[in-house]
């Protein structure tokens, strides 16, 4: 068997680990195994191998020749640098991240710091959500002073959201 | 302030004066942030990292914890004061090895670095001494807040932060303590340390941070995950072990003077003797030892005064710093060696020899003890 990295030389490091219920194998030859410090298999970090080799596998089963309409970044640029191109390449190639991010992280969902300007406008469109489902209540219920109240509301927001 | 300016002065991280200062030498914490649209720094073109710098700087040195700071374009740099950078853990391997279309920016006091196209377009980072992650991350978000403002960040509803590397996205959070750990080492607990610290997800490193070996006893532990989880609880986490890591550091070195404490005297006094006789040592030998002489100023062994020689050798005797004390063009290994032996000797001349009744007064216990 050849090594998942070089595939050159034989490989005689075998690493199994279980992410998230799924079995990873990553096969390594001596010389790449000492390059990505694995000596010691326990202590070894799995998200940079995963990341280098895994990563670039997994967004590859995505749709093939993608390319970023903004910066114009590959899947083929991916699986030779680990990066990304630009922000929008986050959309373009959401399909096979989600899977390489949930084996990467805690979760998948970011739950920290908002910028303050974005939180308002979070705030606003989350506000804007429920008006809505308010809205359509009150049409069914035909009670049409309330609608248009509502409808109001929402218009305003917005208006507000688009400046 | 001018770039000499910072070289003149150590960081004050040095002189580890903060929490638990005997063993978390450094508290550090990076923000990773990138411009909305715009091609990452390893994407973009010369002329595209060029734009965004130009853009990013002005606001990066209107930072109220910028005002009089240190900045300086990397093409400007000469490779020897960038590797004093990275010796000051003031600028990342990466960093060093960029040019045109990349800078940082470095506050008079050196707690808080910003670089500038490194692998994301800002990377902030606060450093501190000893134990004080709360009070670096809230140095640094000081100055995110202030840029959030200014600066078009790529901020994403579900992901968080974009970051060129997907390892990063979310809180672009990394916090990391360096840690002084002779006691583990000695009685071989370290790896087991290690291992249980990664089980947890959180990662312990080297020196210089990824890929870099541990010397000098010393180790950075630090947050793997940064999407999940919010900054708060990333902290607390971190904070949490490595207050579990310092009770074990302690107990390791109670242990070792109660039931090894003839192999931990001679480990010292040969590390005092090596230090104070060698006419040719090489960096790794060195931080080694000090370690070990670090260790015996914790157990009071050496003065007190002597904490503060072992960590200003711990930098002074890097390669770069060495370097730039001498006006020969380049140093060989060889010269490199024996001007390092002669600096350790005349520093280490000064320490006293080892006090041995101080063990033996521990050993009896004086109320300090860790054992459960």
């Amino acid at each position: 068997m050849l090594c998942d990295v070089c595939k050159k030389q034989d490989a005689s490091v075998y690493l199994t680990q279980i992410v998230d219920g799924k079995m990873q194998k990553v096969n390594l030859c001596e010389s790449c195994s000492k390059e990505k410090g694995v000596s010691d298999p326990t202590g070894f970090a799995l998200a940079d191998l995963l990341l280098g080799l895994g990563a670039a596998q997994q967004i590859e089963s995505g749709q093939p020749l993608q390319r970023c309409p903004v910066c114009g970044f590959t899947q083929a640029d991916f699986k030779k640098t680990g990066r990304l191109g630009c922000s929008s390449c986050y959309d373009t190639f959401s399909e096979g991240l989600a899977d390489l991010l949930k084996g990467m992280h805690k979760g998948v969902r970011h739950t920290g710091k908002v910028p303050s300007h974005l939180s308002r406008r979070f705030a606003m469109a989350d506000r804007v959500k429920s008006l809505d489902a308010e809205l359509q209540k009150a049409v069914k219920a035909e009670k049409y002073e309330d609608a248009a109240r509502l409808r109001d509301e929402i218009r305003d927001i917005e208006h507000e959201l688009q400046t | 302030m001018t770039f000499d300016d910072i070289i003149a002065v150590p960081g004050q991280w040095l002189h580890g004066e903060g929490p638990h200062g005997k063993i978390v030498v450094s508290s550090r914490i990076r923000l990773a942030r990138n411009l909305r649209e715009r091609p990452f720094p390893g994407w973009a073109n010369k002329v595209e990292r060029m734009q965004i710098l130009a853009e990013i700087q002005e606001h990066v040195e209107a930072i109220p914890a910028m005002q009089g700071s240190c900045r300086a374009p990397l093409q400007e740099l000469s490779p020897l004061q960038k590797q004093i950078l990275v010796e000051r853990h003031l600028i990342s391997r990466e960093h060093a090895s960029k040019g045109a279309g990349s800078a940082v920016v470095i506050s008079p006091d050196h707690q808080l670095s910003i670089m500038i196209n490194e692998e994301d377009h800002l990377r902030m980072q606060s450093l501190l001494p000893g134990l004080q992650l709360q009070e670096a991350y809230r140095l640094n978000n000081e100055a995110d807040i202030f840029l959030e403002d200014r600066v078009p960040y790529a901020f994403h509803a579900e992901l968080g932060y974009l970051t060129a590397c997907p390892t990063n996205v979310g809180t672009g959070l990394r916090a990391s303590a360096m840690v002084h750990l002779p006691g583990l080492v000695l009685s071989d607990q370290i790896n087991q340390i290690v291992n249980s610290v990664g089980k947890i997800g959180l990662v312990v490193r080297g020196l210089y941070g990824e890929g870099t070996e541990a010397l000098g006893n010393l180790f950075q532990v630090s947050n793997q995950a940064t999407l999940g989880e919010s900054e708060e609880e990333i902290l607390h986490r971190l904070i949490k072990v490595i207050e579990q890591i310092i009770e074990h550091e302690q107990n390791a070195r109670q242990l070792l003077l109660e039931r090894r404490a003839n192999m931990l005297l001679d480990q010292i006094g040969r590390a005092y003797g090596v230090l104070s006789h060698a006419r040719a040592i090489a960096s790794k030998e060195t931080l080694n030892l000090l370690s070990i002489l670090k260790l015996g100023a914790d157990l009071g062994i050496f003065p007190e005064a002597t904490q503060l020689v072992v960590d200003e050798l711990f930098m002074t005797t890097q390669p770069a710093h060495l370097q730039m004390g001498v006006k020969q063009e380049k140093l060989s290994p060889e010269d490199r060696d024996a001007l390092r032996a002669d600096l350790v000797r005349a520093k280490v001349k000064g320490i006293p020899e080892p006090d041995i009744a101080k063990v033996s007064s521990a050993k009896s216990g004086d109320g300090k003890s860790q054992e459960p």
